[in-house]
């Protein structure tokens, strides 16, 4: 009778120490694996507020946030007529101009191709938007992906209007 | 080695391990008959494998957030502390883990002196873990320098001043080792790529001094050649390998309890203030763990008298098994040389002590001392102790019926001495 | 002849050992030098195992560092964002953004090339009443007021020393030579140092109505300056008591286990034992052909 009931506590033993044991080695090895995430000072980087009043139309300018570049253009009144006319059939990432852009006149896109992550030429390609030289992708003057082998359009980041003249990003 | 040969139960195990005898490595490890009364004093060997492993990853990932530059060392620290994920927890555990190793070693040291565990046939061992040794202070050391306060600063100039002592050459050997006129950033850059260095040395070396332990196998508690494959030895796996978990697990009770509630008492407060070359503190001191040697260091009156003394009271070990001369491995049946043991143990944290102190008055002249003493120990004590000291009866073997309860030993010696003098033969 | 030996012996190591612990610690009484180390000491709520801060303390001894001390002291490690972050004083963000946003700093380059002065953010790191240490020693008579990030970790003493210091200044005793712009603390390692008294009885006001008392103001202060040296010491003291009790059941755990699996050994040991007993009895029982135990 003894005999039955003995190795069963064991085995019971031996299970709750290899479960205790695996469950402190996890807690362990978070930190060892957190602490490549972005600390608190990176974070803490996440607002970014640029004065944009000194922007012509038709002009862009490129700021860094979060290590990125950051377009922000002025665009024209040809350039907004052009990317509302899209039909969103002809897109590989369909998405309206009115969704990406919040103040028509100005368009604010992370400057990374979706691709393999080089920064897009201005003013290229045959959409004459961006361009990217990398692997040949085309984006439009909304930003969305025409030609090439860039799955979807320029991403667009958190940003408010804080007034007229400033957004502030992230 | 003398357990039973692997044989690999599958076709694709056999494949492999003819190819790479991995697997059977690992059954020899498994097996590996250690003597059933190996006390928790052996089990500091796991522990410090634990240590090395532990500073390793930790270090490593430190070695992630540090920059090494003197502009940027000491906010780079203050960044690892205050910004990083869990930063603060990897830095403390790194600095109380360089404690907490030497503790380690030095439980690991003095058991072998006391168990005798560096005489034939385990010369080798000893004298590999000796350069370990060295090698940790080494490492320690330079790791002191990286966080760029004040005693890792003016640490550095002394320790890489000690140089200097040496004659004709002295001079070009500490600018060569500064890389300028004085410790400075190409100083700080160096021991950073020597502190990553070292450890994976130390590393090969482990493996080195655990293979050299394979070959003859554990001295234990007695110091008496165990019969192997008998029932005096069992497997490493699984006894010996609970039974140092058992006590890895206090240490590291041990160890937390330090790096979450007191993680600056074993350091220097003076090395919150960053480096100044303009301001020497009031009072250098090293960690905790190299003080008995800056006391030896400064017990003598002379620059490179210091410095040759310092050295040789590490390389001194490098000879002890030759110089201790007895025959006898444990402790147990010395009487004599067993106290012995204890006053050196009493002079090296003595000793420790005093390298905390002002080498001025009494400190100076204990320090002397018990230099004195530290090097008579080993130089003169053990060779003529092994020579005159009347030992005690050595048992049959391990598992004599009479070891097996404390107090029993000392009852089976005085049965033993009133046979003196009787004819053995018949006492048998 | 040997037992005498080794109770001489044992003596004389005794004796030896009791003389070097009372020289010692004579010796030791001799060499503290001249500073009182007898800190004084309030009810710290950060201290022990489960020791946290007091927010409004905190609060508290930010006001006066700003008013108090900012002229003087960086606390360059400190960012505007610690203070509205957990375990700290937990201002609200918009308090610690206005905080930030009273501060100006430098900036730049702008577009055209040109540095500029901006408020402070949360992400920005204290501003330094100084540009640099040559600047702070010339403006402080050639002594530079330390940096406050890590002074709580990097004095000897801790809250204590800091707690005493603010309170330990007094009139010099006779013959003590003072040189101009230096003062006399009781606690400070020699006595003189060069800040004079920063903190007098009613020097700031306190919004929450707590009295600006001399101690109540340097208890104040030097919780935050515990604080700034460790800002995660809560979840630091939270973690440990956590992990300590997880190690102390896991121990229970694998020491049992190990006691189980050593039994194993031990079992099996005794069986062998026993059962060459009773082979060597009934070797002996059928030799002797009657009762094994008259045997003998």
């Amino acid at each position: 009778m003894t005999k039955e009931i003995k190795p069963k506590r064991r085995d019971f033993l031996f299970t709750a120490t290899y479960t205790i044991g695996a469950v402190g080695l996890g807690a362990a090895i978070w930190p060892l694996v957190d602490q490549m995430n972005p600390d608190s000072s990176v974070k803490a980087l996440s607002t970014t507020e640029v004065d944009i009043s000194a922007v012509e139309p038709g002009k862009t300018i490129t700021v860094l946030w979060r290590g990125k570049p950051i377009f922000i253009r002025r665009r024209t009144k040809e350039e907004i007529d052009e990317a509302a006319a899209v039909d969103l059939k002809d897109l590989k990432d369909p998405e309206k101009d009115s969704d990406r852009a919040k103040n028509p006149e100005w368009l604010v896109m992370v400057g990374v191709c979706t691709h393999l992550g080089c920064v897009p030429l201005g003013d290229k390609g045959d959409y004459n938007a961006w361009f990217c030289p990398c692997h040949g992708s085309h984006y439009d003057t909304s930003g969305r992906i025409r030609k090439g082998p860039a799955p979807t359009n320029l991403e667009i980041p958190k940003y408010e209007f804080v007034n007229n003249n400033t957004i502030k990003i992230g | 080695m003398s357990e039973n040969k692997y044989i690999p139960k599958t076709k694709l195990a056999k494949w492999f391990d003819s190819r790479l005898p991995l697997l059977s490595l690992s059954h020899h490890l498994k097996e590996y008959p250690t003597p059933k009364n190996l006390n928790y004093w052996w089990t500091f060997g796991g522990i410090l494998t634990f240590c090395l492993i532990t500073q390793i990853v930790t270090g490593v990932i430190l070695g992630m957030h540090y920059v090494a530059h003197t502009d940027h060392a000491f906010e780079s620290i203050e960044h690892i502390m205050r910004d990083v994920n869990y930063g603060w927890l990897l830095r403390y555990v790194h600095a109380n883990g360089a404690s907490m190793f030497f503790l380690a070693v030095y439980i690991h040291i003095f058991r072998g002196l006391f168990y005798g565990s560096y005489k034939a046939p385990r010369e080798v061992i000893w004298i590999i873990g000796v350069i370990i040794y060295l090698l940790m202070m080494a490492t320690a050391f330079m790791g002191y320098v990286l966080p760029w306060g004040q005693m890792s600063f003016w640490g550095a100039t002394v320790i890489t001043n000690l140089f200097s002592a040496i004659p004709l050459v002295g001079e070009s050997i500490t600018t060569w080792l500064w890389g300028g006129y004085a410790v400075d950033n190409p100083t700080l850059t160096r021991f950073y790529a020597l502190h990553y260095l070292l450890p994976f040395l130390i590393f090969g070396l482990i493996i080195l001094h655990i293979w050299a332990l394979h070959v003859p196998g554990n001295n234990n508690p007695i110091g008496i050649d165990v019969k192997k494959n008998s029932n005096e030895t069992m497997p490493f796996h699984p006894y010996m390998v609970m039974k140092d978990i058992t006590a890895l697990l206090v240490f590291i009770i041990i160890f937390f309890w330090f790096v979450f509630f007191a993680p600056n008492a074993l350091g220097h407060p003076d090395n919150y203030i960053e480096a100044n070359p303009l301001v020497t503190p009031t009072h250098i001191v090293p960690e905790w763990y190299l003080l008995p040697f800056y006391a030896i260091l400064r017990a003598i009156p002379s620059k490179l008298g210091g410095v040759i003394f310092m050295f040789a009271a590490i390389f001194v070990l490098v000879a002890l098994p030759w110089l201790d001369t007895s025959k006898v491995r444990s402790s147990t049946f010395r009487p004599l040389y067993r106290k012995f043991f204890w006053v050196l143990v009493v002079t090296v944290i003595l000793l420790g002590y005093l390298g905390a102190k002002p080498p001025e008055g009494i400190y100076l002249v204990l320090s002397r001392i018990a230099t004195a003493y530290y090097f008579i120990h080993f130089l003169i004590l053990l060779p003529v102790l092994g020579r005159y000291e009347k030992t005690d009866p050595l048992p049959m073997s391990i598992s004599d019926p009479v070891l097996d309860k404390p107090g029993l030993i000392d009852k089976f010696k005085k049965a033993a001495g009133q046979y003196e003098g009787d004819n053995v033969g018949s006492f048998k | 002849m040997k037992v005498i030996m080794l109770g001489l012996l044992n003596r004389i190591i005794l004796t030896i050992l009791i003389s070097i612990i009372t020289t010692l610690s004579f010796a030791d009484d001799q060499h503290s030098n001249g500073a009182n180390t007898n800190y004084l000491n309030t009810d710290w709520s950060f201290k022990g195992i489960f020791g946290t801060f007091d927010r409004a303390s905190l609060q508290r001894g930010y006001q006066v560092y700003q008013e108090v001390c900012s002229g003087c002291h960086s606390v360059q490690h400190l960012s505007y964002r610690n203070l509205s972050e957990k375990g700290g004083p937990e201002f609200s963000e918009e308090e610690a953004k206005a905080i930030a946003a009273q501060f100006e700093l430098e900036d730049g380059p702008n577009n055209d090339g040109e540095m500029f002065m901006r408020p402070a953010r949360l992400s920005d790191k204290f501003v330094n009443p100084y540009p640099n240490v040559e600047a702070s020693a010339a403006a402080n008579g050639g002594a530079y007021p330390p940096d406050m990030s890590v002074l709580a970790k990097a004095r000897a003493g801790g809250a204590d020393y800091l707690y005493s210091l603010l309170l330990g200044y007094e009139e010099a005793p006779e013959g003590f030579e003072l040189d101009d712009g230096v003062y006399y603390n009781k606690y400070m390692p020699g006595n003189k140092i060069k800040m004079s008294e920063p903190i007098l009885d009613g020097i700031v006001e306190y919004s929450d109505g707590t009295q600006a008392s001399k101690a109540q103001i340097a208890k104040d202060m030097t919780t935050f300056l515990v604080w700034a040296s460790e800002p995660h010491l809560e979840s630091q003291h939270r973690m440990g008591f956590k992990a300590i009790i997880y190690l102390i059941v896991l121990l229970t755990l694998v020491y049992m286990s190990k006691q189980k699996v050593w039994s194993r050994f031990g079992a099996s040991k005794d069986q062998e034992e026993e059962e060459a007993y009773d082979k060597v009895e009934k070797v002996v029982t059928k030799y002797e052909g009657e009762d094994p135990k008259t045997f003998k």
